[in-house]
């Protein structure tokens, strides 16, 4: 598997690490979400065959956070894009 | 037919063309009390159990494909109980107490080999870790034994201990009455049994949905039709989530893959279970002459049951550095099968909240080894509606309660235990 890494182009896996699932975000009000909020934050996935949105560090490179779409199935990948400016926006 | 030496000798006078089939393939029946989705290791042995334990014989397995092909087929072989956590051990004990008679309870030979197994050591760190771990052991009623280098040298000589060794060796934890099962054997000795005693083992049966009523399970609906169902068990392993969701589950897991790589066969060897302490690496030498390595999962959320480079070059990297002998082998097959991690590295045996519904699930790595133990409690938790009290620990709710049985303290993150 390469990851094409938006500063650094294809790159082989061992420069990357992985981050997990992009779809959980933490809770908006930590104090006040409840029990199963941060249970769900925590532990539960959705673990799909198939497409998945998922962080990875390129910290072998430019030491950024990406979040990759790719398929668990076929490990095919559809888009790589910086972490940061999504982040930013406080999108997912 | 009840094999022997009697019925070998008998077969041999018809040149062995005589054998009558292993098991049965029934047609799937229009209901059955119980039901278990997954015809791997786990579901095998819990027909076996639920049968010879509890006279519950009105059952049925039912697989996607055919009995072998999934993780009971794809492990290394290797069964064991030097764990840290006591639910752990106190199971995976139950578990090697359940090997060792097995090949009699089934009338199959799965052809146990206790040959011990032994994780080396490297830091004097590690040895503090292996001591702490075999000390819980201990404590435990399991057997553990510390050795020093020379011990090591002495047990498994082709291990580097040259100056030059990358990683040096300062010893190892044996624990002996650890080895090797034929995998395979366990696959059809289960199946065979539990056909024996009534069971309805069925092939090329992929459940697509599970049907619900009233906060209770009715039905499976399946590549060959709707089976009514009193209870119904999950016990798929890789597949955990997505048979989970069927019935609106969610689920603490993901999957991943792990891959194995068989070499070339050579003489003996090897007659040592042995584990590297300095990376994830772990050999067998197989009946045939084959060395048998695994390596770590690949990390990353996967349902691929197939190998890839990457893993390739970490285990062959750790196998040269370890054994050096074994640089020039050629690697003859590499796999890959799919392991349900959940968040704390412990399995889960557990009732759901939809009633007659159980999951066994989330092995992770470890699957094989559980077998025997896995298909004892989760026959005990389908026949009485408890859990056994040796899988009282393996809950869903401990990720709520926070009781969870983190072996190695690596957090909620799957890929890394």
């Amino acid at each position: 598997m390469r990851i094409a890494c938006p500063w650094c182009g294809p790159r082989p896996l061992s420069e990357f690490t992985y981050g997990g699932d992009a779809a959980k975000t933490r809770p908006k009000a930590p104090e006040a979400a409840g029990l199963e909020t941060w249970m769900d934050y925590v532990y539960l996935r959705k673990n799909p065959a198939g497409r998945h949105r998922e962080y990875w560090h390129h910290g072998s490179g430019c030491r950024c956070w990406l979040i990759v779409t790719r398929d668990t199935v076929t490990h095919e990948i559809e888009h790589v894009a910086l972490a940061a400016p999504q982040m930013r926006e406080g999108k997912k | 037919m009840r094999y022997s030496a009697v019925s070998l000798i008998r077969n041999a006078f018809t040149g062995h063309r005589r054998w009558p089939r292993v098991w049965r393939e029934p047609e799937p029946k229009p209901a059955y009390d119980v039901v278990i989705i997954g015809g791997g290791g786990h579901g095998l042995a819990t027909a076996h159990y639920l049968a010879r334990n509890h006279g519950v014989t009105n059952v049925a397995v039912l697989e996607k494909s055919y009995l072998g092909n999934g993780n009971v087929g794809r492990n290394t072989t290797i069964v064991r109980s030097n764990y840290l956590c006591p639910d752990n051990i106190a199971f995976n004990e139950h578990s090697l107490k359940l090997w060792e008679g097995l090949s009699g309870d089934l009338n199959y030979n799965v052809m146990l080999s206790q040959r011990g197994v032994l994780v080396t050591f490297h830091t004097p760190a590690q040895r503090d870790a292996a001591i702490r771990r075999g000390n819980s052991m201990r404590l435990n009623g399991v057997d553990a034994v510390l050795l020093g280098r020379e011990e090591v040298r002495k047990l498994v000589p082709i291990i580097d201990f040259s100056p030059s060794a990358r990683f040096p060796i300062l010893g190892g934890l044996l624990q002996p009455r650890g080895g090797s099962v034929r995998h395979d054997a366990v696959a059809w000795g289960y199946a065979r049994s539990a056909d024996a005693r009534g069971v309805d083992i069925i092939q090329n049966c992929e459940v697509t949905g599970i049907k619900t009523g009233k906060g209770r399970v009715r039905a499976v609906e399946t590549n060959r039709g709707s089976i009514r169902a009193k209870k119904v068990a999950i016990i798929v392993a890789g597949h955990s989530t997505l048979v989970a969701g069927m019935a609106g589950l969610r689920l603490p897991i993901e999957s991943h893959v792990l891959q194995s790589f068989v070499t070339e066969p050579v003489k003996p060897v090897l007659d040592t279970v042995v584990s590297f302490g300095a990376a994830h690496f772990a050999v067998v030498q197989s009946d045939k002459g084959g060395l048998v390595f695994n390596g770590s999962l690949d990390g990353y959320n996967s349902y691929a049951q197939r190998g890839n480079m990457e893993a390739l070059e970490d285990v062959a990297a750790a196998a040269a550095s370890f054994m050096p002998c074994f640089s020039r082998l050629r690697l003859l097959r590499h796999w890959g099968g799919i392991n349900d991690m959940t968040m704390d590295g412990s399995p889960i045996i557990t009732k759901t909240p939809v009633k007659g519904l159980y999951f066994n699930g989330g092995w992770c790595y470890g699957g094989f080894k559980g077998t025997p133990a896995s298909g004892w409690t989760m026959a005990h938790l389908i026949a009485n509606d408890a859990p056994h009290e040796l899988a009282s620990g393996f809950t869903l709710s401990r990720f709520e309660t926070g009781l969870v049985i983190n072996e190695n303290g690596a957090g909620p993150c799957p890929g890394r235990h």
